[in-house]
């Protein structure tokens, strides 16, 4: 939307890892989705009885952090510390540290509740004569459910002291990190960034997305003709962005655009024809330098609302016609809110890498009123160029393109 | 980076408009912080002002009060909204209601909760496409917002309006996070021209000070403590001075923003 996009120097994601409801890193989700598992459970997610699929990770009831950083001990934060330990990338961050300096690296973290859920539990614990909200909760405050909490912790556990920031526009927090990342190197501010997303199941989104009536009570399915809504899932992913002056990695997955735009049209609704999606569109390929063409494969928002699917549908065919395939992850996933978008773009790298473009999940029957190419059943070959979407409530739109050098 | 100044917008008790409050910041005039203001944030839709919450109509206000300044067109403007907290007086409905057995959450509350839920309704209520982003950094959001605003300035070429606000905490949830008065502060920067009356060099350093006092006016010092908004303070205060002028903010434990004013001439 901007007047005059210009070309991005591209940059390399040098190191990402991922855990879902499908698994702890890059392994388990890959072997997902070649086998077409969904990650998706009846709703067993604390006392809550909605009936729903989630896409919980295991184990973050089994453990809590350290002494040293019991202070952020919560389920987001938790799940934050998870996901660092994964596919080696404290050592790439070690690494990076002794290449750049503690102070030239940035954290730019994407969620959308941080940790809420502490504040909720907190709420049920408050003394019925005064009011007050439990002692041991008030102090912690700062630490788990502030929006900077997964910012202040990240930069905490890996020792950087490079700009910090929590980006929380709903849904596509963890796409606009990557944008946010770009323009800091590109300033001079940084010369590499940690970006990433973190989000945790709670009651404030289960119930949230209950009382919208967007929650299916099967597990999600994308562009199919009877999808009647979306899963609510959790995940933490990082990747480690570098600049491809300073780094010489051929055949690297790179980010080579992004494009950032809002509907200006309703809290909760997408625009009925997706103008803000074409917008943000279009900036992301003018940004990498390529023509619609170009894209190969679109990983879609895709969340199986009967709005979402039908409105990005819209937009796609008016920028790509039915050329590229497309389809949405979402049915291995859930939709992880906040971490959604780093979620999908490290899946488009796992694309990209292994030369998969995986079919939509659950989609039985496409929807005959969808015009693009929605591919239902994976597809392997070489695929240089990808698209992510991502739009998020306060019509907050991102797409990002993804390539390799 | 250098970035001009192109309009402001102030909310405060006792600081109410940049125009009313800029001899107050000046120190020609005493900080007297009387009234809590009741911001009308006129551009936002009957309907949406209506349901909207005290942090949209302070967003809202100061925002638009700074694009009317810029003479810009706020549909060509992309946005960063800054708030350490976000949405608290949402949170502790929500929180109230999905701590009784029912859990019957509002739709509208919900969707109301997100941490750009003013972004949104100043994209709403100016029919704004651009690129929209929200942002916390704790204690250092307005810094925080300040670097993502100048970077999409230099780096996108384009305008951009800066909002940085954070209203009172309501009880019990204020035992958490005690902030007591609402603070929203918006900037409107672009490149700098020929014609720009206010021009800020901009960049990071790898020190930090102890932060003590930094206003003279210790009441308005104490605005500035209590309100991580507010933490602007004395960048408005050095504009409203005038002249060549270096403003020194903390960006957490470990870097420091430092701000020249170039020129100053309004």
């Amino acid at each position: 939307m901007l007047p005059n996009v210009k070309t991005m120097t591209p940059i390399i994601i040098s190191a990402y890892t991922l855990v879902t409801a499908n698994g702890r890193g890059v392994g388990p989700i890959l072997q997902a989705l070649r086998e077409r598992r969904s990650g998706l459970t009846p709703c067993d997610f604390e006392d809550v009885a909605l009936k729903t699929y989630i896409g919980r990770v295991a184990g973050l009831e089994d453990f809590s952090l350290d002494q040293d950083i019991q202070r952020f001990d919560c389920r987001n934060n938790r799940l934050a510390w998870l996901g660092l330990q994964q596919d080696g990338f404290m050592v790439a961050v070690a690494e990076a540290k002794q290449r750049y300096g503690a102070h030239r690296i940035a954290v730019l973290m994407g969620t959308s509740t941080s940790g809420i859920l502490e504040t909720e539990h907190a709420y049920r614990a408050r003394d019925p004569q005064t009011d007050t909200l439990p002692v041991g909760y008030t102090s912690r405050y700062r630490y788990t459910h502030n929006m900077f909490s997964l910012g202040h912790f990240v930069r905490t556990c890996l020792g950087i002291h490079g700009p910090a920031m929590v980006i929380s526009t709903a849904c596509s927090s963890s796409a606009k990190v990557f944008a946010t990342a770009s323009r800091l190197m590109h300033a001079g501010l940084c010369d590499a960034a940690i970006v990433g997303g973190v989000d945790s199941l709670c009651l404030t989104t289960l119930y949230g997305f209950a009382a919208l009536q967007l929650l299916s009570s099967d597990p999600c399915r994308p562009c199919d003709e009877d999808r009647d809504g979306l899963s609510l899932g959790e995940a933490a992913g990082y990747a480690l962005l570098e600049s491809s002056e300073r780094v010489n990695k051929y055949g690297a997955v790179a980010l080579l655009g992004y494009g950032e735009s809002s509907d200006g049209y309703h809290m909760s609704h997408p625009h009925p024809e997706g103008a803000g999606a074409i917008c943000a569109i279009r900036d992301s390929l003018s940004r990498a330098g390529l023509r619609p063409q170009d894209i190969e494969y679109v990983n879609l928002h895709g969340t199986a609302t009967r709005a979402n699917d039908l409105v990005e549908d819209k937009a796609i065919y008016s920028v790509f016609g039915a050329r590229p395939a497309c389809s949405s992850t979402k049915g291995w996933t859930g939709h992880t809110l906040g971490a959604a978008g780093v979620t999908e773009a490290i899946i488009c790298a796992l694309c990209l890498t292994h030369g998969l473009i995986p079919g939509t999940l659950n989609c039985q029957r496409v929807d005959s009123s969808l015009k693009s190419r929605i591919l239902r059943e994976n597809q392997s070959g070489s695929i240089s160029y990808v698209l992510s979407n991502i739009f998020g409530f306060g019509g907050n739109n991102c797409s990002l393109v993804l390539g390799k050098l | 980076m250098k970035v001009a100044i192109c309009g402001i917008g102030l909310l405060a008790a006792g600081l109410v408009g940049w125009e009313t409050s800029r001899p107050i910041l000046a120190g020609r005039q005493p900080y007297q912080p009387e009234g809590v203001p009741d911001p009308e944030a006129v551009l936002l839709p009957p309907n949406e002002r209506r349901r909207s919450s005290d942090c949209v109509r302070w967003a809202v206000q100061v925002a638009q009060e700074a694009i009317a300044q810029s003479g810009l067109d706020p549909r060509q403007v992309p946005t960063v909204f800054a708030s350490s907290g976000g949405e608290m007086g949402v949170f502790d409905k929500l929180c109230r209601t999905l701590a009784t057995p029912e859990r019957l959450v509002s739709p509208t509350l919900f969707h109301q909760s997100v941490h750009n839920t003013a972004a949104g309704y100043w994209g709403i209520a100016t029919k704004g496409q651009q690129s929209s982003t929200a942002l916390s950094c704790y204690d250092d959001s307005f810094v925080a917002g300040l670097l993502e605003a100048v970077t999409v300035v230099w780096v996108e070429q384009s305008p951009v309006l800066l909002v940085a606000y954070d209203l009172p905490v309501p009880a019990p949830l204020y035992e958490a996070r005690p902030i007591a008065a609402g603070f929203a502060v918006a900037f409107v920067l672009d490149l700098p021209s020929e014609d720009s009356s206010i021009v800020l060099q901009v960049r990071l350093e790898a020190t930090c000070v102890e932060e003590t006092v930094c206003l003279k006016d210790l009441g308005l010092d104490r605005v500035r403590q209590g309100n991580p908004a507010a933490r602007s303070l004395p960048l408005l205060s050095a504009i409203a001075r005038g002249g060549g002028r270096t403003v020194r903010l903390n960006m957490l434990d470990s870097q420091q923003c430092i701000l020249d004013l170039e020129s100053c001439h309004i």
